[in-house]
């Protein structure tokens, strides 16, 4: 297995695409560190991971001192982390001209400064290593734009920003960093969606249908091998062909 | 118990792969010893972790030779 000996910090992994990046990862071998924002979460991932020998914790990553402390749990009972996945996010949609100062904060907190936050936490160890995999889970309407996303699209398209200039940061250390664009991906964040949101997204997706979790997940595991060493700062869409830019 | 100078040269060769012969005190870790700017980095993280300090940044760029180095951390330790 590929990625036996290593360990993998996964945020926001109690369900959707974390959690089966979580499975995929385990199943190439790492120790997976998952986490979740309530102490029932973490449980839950715990019992998924133990066999691998992971476990879950909470962890909110909108929250400094909280990823401090879940950063030093990691490293004391895991190790430091060389593959990280930034995929804990969240919605607050909303047409620009209602949405809420807290709507906007809340987005950038968590989907942006926190993948500042832990990246900047694991890099010391990821370097000194002289390997390393930051994998951001960003979205397609980072490229695309939305309606009613105007938080959510900066965030995830601040992400991918990041994420080249610290793949350029950060190569000659074999510490490779890249994006995940899923499309619309079967999970509660699309759930959330009335019906009539649901069928304008089919009209727009070639391939018919919502993605699996997995199919993202599967993009992950590629990335987080070593066969994708010489891939770096690029973002990868998994979106059945909904955008391609 | 080896003298600050060692362990900073030790320091030194570790992150930058160099020779200890080709490290004197006079050296300059950009235009001597080929450090890149993240290289300087990592070794200002190596000396705080060895000599248990914390080195601000303001400070930390003006270390630019292996006796700047020993400096700081006599006068600091
Ligand atoms: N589903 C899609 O169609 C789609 C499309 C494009 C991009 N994405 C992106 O893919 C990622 C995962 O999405 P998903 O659909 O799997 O979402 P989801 O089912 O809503 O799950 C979100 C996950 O993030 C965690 N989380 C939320 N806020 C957090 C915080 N402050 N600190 C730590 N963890 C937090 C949740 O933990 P709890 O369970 O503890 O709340 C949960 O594990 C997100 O970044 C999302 O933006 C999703």
């Amino acid at each position: 297995m590929s990625l036996a000996g290593k360990t993998a910090l996964v945020t926001g992994a109690t369900r959707g695409i974390g959690k089966a990046i979580a499975k995929a990862l385990a199943e190439q071998g790492a120790t997976v560190v998952g986490t979740a924002t309530s102490e029932q979460g973490a449980e839950s991932i715990t019992a998924d991971l133990k066999a691998s020998g992971g476990f879950g914790l909470v962890m909110d990553v909108s929250d400094p001192a909280s990823v401090e402390a879940g950063l030093k749990q990691v490293s004391e009972q895991a190790g430091a982390p060389a593959i990280l996945v930034n995929n804990a996010g969240i919605t607050r949609d909303n047409l620009l001209m209602r949405l809420k100062d807290e709507d906007w904060s809340s987005v950038m907190e968590t989907n942006l400064s926190s993948v500042y936050r832990t990246s900047k936490a694991v890099l010391r160890g990821m370097a000194k290593a002289r390997w390393g995999r930051i994998i951001n889970v960003s979205s397609v309407v980072a490229g695309m734009g939305n309606p009613g996303q105007a938080n959510y699209c900066a965030a995830k398209a601040g992400v991918e920003g990041f994420t080249r200039s610290l793949a350029k940061e950060m190569s000659n250390r074999g510490i490779t960093a890249n994006c995940v664009a899923p499309g619309f991906i079967d999970t509660d964040m699309t759930r959330k969606l009335d019906d009539k949101q649901r069928e304008a997204m089919m009209e727009v997706i070639p391939a018919g249908r919502l993605g699996e979790p997995e199919e993202v997940a599967a993009v992950v595991a590629f990335l987080a091998s070593d066969a994708a060493a010489y891939v770096t700062g690029e973002t990868i869409n998994v979106n059945g062909g909904m955008y391609m830019g | 118990m080896s003298t600050v100078e060692e362990r900073v040269k030790k320091i030194v060769c570790e992150q930058l792969g160099v020779k200890e012969s080709e490290v004197q005190n006079a050296s300059s870790f950009v235009e001597d010893l080929g450090a890149d700017s993240l290289d300087t980095v990592e070794l200002v993280m190596a000396l705080e972790e060895e000599f248990e300090t914390e080195i601000p940044d303001e400070e930390a760029e003006k270390l630019t030779s292996v006796q700047d180095a020993i400096d700081y951390i006599v006068a600091h330790t």
